[in-house]
């Protein structure tokens, strides 16, 4: 049984199919390829789903942008690399999407990043914080939304610097979001506080692979007067846990980037711990008009309450909304254009996408984890705008040699 | 490391064996009855945990969990139960590599109802009900529920100890595992006795899972992570020996907790973080162990299975119609550009990838024998190897592409020398112990790999970088490989090798080099599907670990299954299907494990010859129907 028979249906069944897809009429419609890590990561993306379907409901609500409604064409990007470029592959050369956005992952992120500079396709990057993506392998027609790494980092810095702590134990999730993390808050404390010592690092494998309690046993070992605790939501619940009952934690001063947003700290329930220096998203408290009405909107649509991925996703499309009605058109050059100063109005407040880095100036909110009526929640919070801590411009510049 | 420190670590790994020790357990129990490799073990520990949590929370209280315990690992036992009756007892006498399909696409089933009844969250139980504080040793706190693990531990295996020793049950079971035709031959029902195992194997995993949730969250990822680890220990442990499941876990989760506890390590003036060791530690264990005692470290030489599989027919030409067939297709394909479409390139590239790679595999699980389960290892030496050589040294293209096959070739013959010394499943195992090391090893070198970004801006090089010349060159180099597999199988070299695998000790007896035989088979396997990572790093323009995982190789061996073991076309067409099966269920819904998985059992059990099995099945019967209207043979 040697012929080639069966390619010859597969050509066929691919000279049609294919025909099909690339006879799409003249389009009526914004098409807008996203894809995300749905399966990989749940917790926060679907209540970004909902986040970003809103945000479209409202868009086409009110007559859609340049009269085109939009059209969402969402994808899962299998979690990892190279099942994204194929996605975004897809999404571009089949579905003809005008542009693309979505990703969590901080590796994936990077993987569409280099995808997008390489084919010219703009790309907006939702969630991915890896600060790799606006600087070392930023690129033109690459734009990021979410609070980097980076800036997470410098937020915790003047709680942490307050607590002048000598001896330092670093927890991180050994791949690029990780890494990222640890490499920005070494290097902000040490340039402020020269005397400071890592008395022990733990990389901790990706995917639920993590020993608990010979991690955090470990870490208590090392005696550490502060711990700098970077997560990836499959080991948190562990790895805190086990922390608590060993009492490594206990007399420590924690920091974590993440920690206080809803979707990791809402399954502690009573357990949440207590006093950590976070950033995240207290939407309970949170008090501006701008959230006030979001949040209503988001429960009147939902009938739950909005996590912090619900805001990214909702913000990413009033982004694009923003940046294609500024650019009055679809056409890359022009949104790239668009998107530099552009000024958008979130539940967060007005920001602004920086032309020196395309890193959007969206802020968090920093302030320490507590327990209120058997739940985690996040007090003596304030909101820290992305401006304030990302570097200058001129910074930037030597940051992007890939960009320039 | 002081002694206190040293002490602690080491009841943190008993603690640690407990949980892969039950899930183990059952494996083992289950393999040494049905010889079933039950991938959907690690579903049936995940589903221990989300009943223990649902009764803990329901329930509420001591009364909630510690019942709820119980009565999770019961209930997993019925549904262990259940699987057996509707589905494996249906595949006991299918190839093994049939009901680890069968098994994984249980796996993708459960994932998504467990993804649809409980949801996408981490779900956090309660503290273990009296157990809930940590007791102090050396100055340290020790959570005294570890300490209830660490004993119970012991008393499991003793129970079930006495259970195969000293009960009917267990004479049974053990009779079965020994010679299970045996068995059916005197009279015992063997129906009932399979069942029974299954269920008490999945009671095992799901103990296993509901003990975890004082500990852990229930979640929908620890199905894939617990399975991995439990083969690790039966496999080191030796299969079907419940002492020593119980050994390796110690063992496996020892040296993890001292990677742990020795952290950052000043060795001569480098940096070496043990912690990072401990993904590769378990593999290093497993290759390490089946090297020196190939049956691992308790269990003996696999029992002689009476009842074997009919011989296959031998591979025959294709007679002058199909290959003229064979050749318009081809022209057709070539003409594919002519089709204004950019994506149908693109995804006729990945097309072709994904054959070169179950061709390759094909080669050697087929006519070879050899299943192997680490093949994706070959495909991410050649993706590297090109990848590392553009970014490093910046080679061209096209040295950077001849040099894949040399680089994934020298891999292969490495891991080969290894593995053809085992068979069966040993081999499966020892294969995928090898490729989880390189996998490791591209994931934690960072500095050289990128480790989890992978390597960026591998693009091809003019002319080839438009879509249509990059087909057509892909197109050639399949085109040429599958040619020249096909010629060593027709050639005395095939020949050799299907007779080292139908009847090791007659080939060896008319001066046959069995074990050389296979390992060039190896080797040639190794190149072939290493050209195929260096022409998908091009294509795509970046190389990223997951490429080289397990889920990659497994994803090989659906593809040589879908279309057929016994065909030399039948892996091409299963990797066609396969690739455009994946492009449309993809898009088609949230749950497509699911349908992934229901697809794969519908051929499990409606195709159990594949595709090009089944239609050539159906086509010899037409043919003897009709015999006039004979028109050459399909095999």
């Amino acid at each position: 049984m040697l012929s080639r028979r069966p390619l010859l249906r597969l050509a066929i069944i691919g000279a049609f199919t294919f025909g099909f897809y690339e006879t799409a009429l003249a389009q009526q419609t914004i098409k807008i390829g996203e894809l995300n890590s749905y399966k990989a990561a749940p917790s926060f993306l679907e209540p970004y789903r909902k986040g970003w379907q809103l945000a479209v409901e409202e868009i086409n609500a009110a007559g859609g942008v340049l009269g085109k409604k939009f059209e969402v064409i969402s994808r899962d990007d299998g979690g990892n690399p190279g099942d994204a470029v194929r996605v975004a592959e897809e999404l571009v050369k089949r579905e003809n999407v005008d542009l693309l956005t979505g990703t969590f992952l901080s590796n994936v992120g990077l993987a569409v990043t280099e995808f997008a500079g390489k084919n010219r396709v703009f790309f907006l990057a939702a969630e991915p914080l890896t600060d790799k993506i606006i600087w070392q392998n930023g690129n033109r027609y690459t734009f990021r939304l979410r609070t980097a790494t980076y800036e997470q980092a410098a937020m915790l810095l003047p709680d942490a610097l307050k607590a002048h702590k000598k001896r330092w134990a670093i927890i991180y999730p050994n791949y690029e979001f990780g890494q990222s993390a640890v490499a920005a808050f070494k290097d902000l404390i040490k340039a402020k506080q020269p005397d400071i010592e890592f008395v022990t690092e733990q990389a901790v494998p990706m995917g639920g692979r993590a020993d608990a309690g010979t991690i955090m046993q470990a870490v208590d070992d090392a005696k550490p007067d502060a711990i700098f605790f970077v997560f990836f939501p499959t080991d948190l619940y562990k790895l805190v846990r086990e922390g608590n009952i060993r009492g490594t934690f206990k007399g420590r001063y924690v920091t974590s980037v993440l920690l206080g947003e809803p979707e990791y700290l809402d399954p502690f329930k009573a357990e949440a711990p207590v006093g950590w220096a976070v950033t995240g998203y207290p939407w309970y408290a949170i008090d501006t008009p701008e959230h006030k009405t979001f949040l209503a909107a988001y429960q009147k649509r939902w009938n739950d309450y909005p996590r912090q991925g619900s805001v990214v996703g909702y913000v990413t499309m009033k982004s694009l909304a923003a940046g294609i009605a500024r650019a009055g058109s679809t056409n890359t050059d022009k949104l790239v254009a668009a998107f530099e100063n552009l000024k958008v109005d979130s539940p967060f407040g007005p920001f602004v996408y920086r032309a020196s880095d395309h890193q959007s100036t969206m802020g968090a909110y920093v302030g320490k984890t507590a327990l209120r009526d058997g739940k985690g929640v996040m007090i003596d919070f304030k909101y820290v705008d992305g401006a304030t801590v990302l570097p200058s411009d001129e910074e930037v510049k030597k940051l992007r040699p890939a960009a320039n | 490391m002081g002694i206190e420190t040293f002490f602690l670590q080491a009841l943190n790994g008993l603690a640690d064996a407990s949980g892969l020790f039950l899930v183990a357990a059952g494996l083992s129990l289950i393999f040494g009855v049905t010889r079933i490799i039950n991938v959907a073990h690690g579903s049936l520990y995940m589903l221990g945990s989300y009943f223990a949590y649902t009764f803990a929370m329901r329930v509420g209280g001591a009364v909630g969990f510690w019942s709820g315990i119980i009565a999770s690992g019961l209930l997993v036992a019925l549904i262990g139960a259940i699987i057996e009756a509707l589905l494996l007892r249906r595949i006991y006498r299918s190839p093994e590599l049939f009901q680890l399909l069968a098994t994984f696409a249980v796996l993708l089933v459960i994932n998504d109802a467990a993804l649809w009844v409980w949801g996408p969250d981490d779900l956090l139980g309660p503290r273990a009900p009296g157990l809930s504080g940590a007791v102090e040793i050396m100055g340290r706190r020790f959570p005294s529920y570890n300490f209830f693990l660490i004993v119970v531990t012991p008393l499991v295996l003793l129970a079930l100890h006495l259970l195969l020793k000293r009960t009917r049950f267990g004479h049974l079971v053990r009779a079965a595992t020994q010679d299970r035709e045996m068995v059916g031959a005197l009279g015992i029902n063997q129906v009932l006795l399979y069942t029974a195992v299954f269920a008490l194997g999945s009671f095992f995993a799901g103990l296993g899972g509901a003990l975890q949730i004082a500990r852990d969250s229930a979640n929908l990822r620890i199905d894939i992570t617990i399975i991995t680890d439990a083969f690790v220990v039966v496999v080191v442990g030796g299969m079907g020996s419940i002492l020593g499941a119980y050994l390796a876990a110690v063992i496996i989760a020892e040296i993890k907790a001292f990677c742990i506890a020795l952290g950052l390590v000043q060795l001569g003036g480098v940096a070496l973080n043990f912690s990072q060791l401990t993904l590769v530690a378990e593999f290093f264990v497993m290759a390490v162990v089946l090297i020196t005692r190939p049956y691992g470290l308790l269990g003996g030489a696999q029992a002689i299975i009476h009842a074997f599989a009919e011989p296959e027919d031998p591979i025959r030409p294709a007679s002058w119609t199909q290959k003229a067939i064979g050749v318009v297709v081809l022209v057709l394909l070539v003409c594919l550009p002519l089709v204004n479409s950019p994506f149908a390139l693109v995804l006729a590239v990945d097309v072709l990838v994904a054959i070169l790679f179950a061709i390759s595999l094909h080669f050697i699980a087929g006519p070879g024998g050899m299943h192997s389960l680490g093949h994706a290892a070959y495909f991410g030496l050649g993706a590297y190897g090109v990848a590392l050589l553009v970014k490093w040294l910046a080679a061209p293209m096209l040295v950077a592409l001849a040099a894949a096959p040399v680089i994934g070739g020298m891999g292969a013959l490495l891991f080969g020398w290894f593995a053809v010394r085992v068979s069966g499943v040993y081999l499966a195992m020892l294969t995928l112990a090898l490729a989880q090391i390189v996998w490791s090893i591209v994931y934690q070198w960072e500095d050289l790999t990128g480790g989890s970004n992978g390597v960026f801006g591998i693009w091809p090089a003019p002319p080839f970088d438009k879509p249509a010349p990059y087909f057509l060159m892909t197109t050639f180099i399949t085109v040429v490989c599958f040619l020249m597999l096909r010629r060593f199988l027709f050639a005395p070299f095939g020949y050799a090798m299907r007779a080292g695998r139908d009847f090791p000790l007659r080939a060896e007896a008319i001066g046959i080099n069995v074990r050389r035989v296979h390992l060039v088979g190896f080797a040639i396997a190794g190149t072939v599907c290493a050209i195929a990572g260096g022409i998908f790093a091009f294509a795509k323009g970046s190389i990223s670990p997951e490429t080289l995982d397990i889920s990659s190789s497994i994803n090989g061996l659906v593809m040589v299954l879908l279309g057929g073991l016994q065909t030399l076309i039948g892996p091409v067409i299963g990797a066609g299907v396969f690739v455009l099966l994946q492009d449309t269920v993809m898009r088609q819904t949230p749950y497509w494990h699911a349908l992934l998985g229901g697809i794969i059992l519908f051929l499990v059990l409606v195709f159990p010859d594949g595709i090009v099995g089944t239609v050539s099945r159906v086509a010899k019967r037409w043919t003897s129907w009709f015999p006039a209207g004979r028109k050459g043979s399909w095999e």
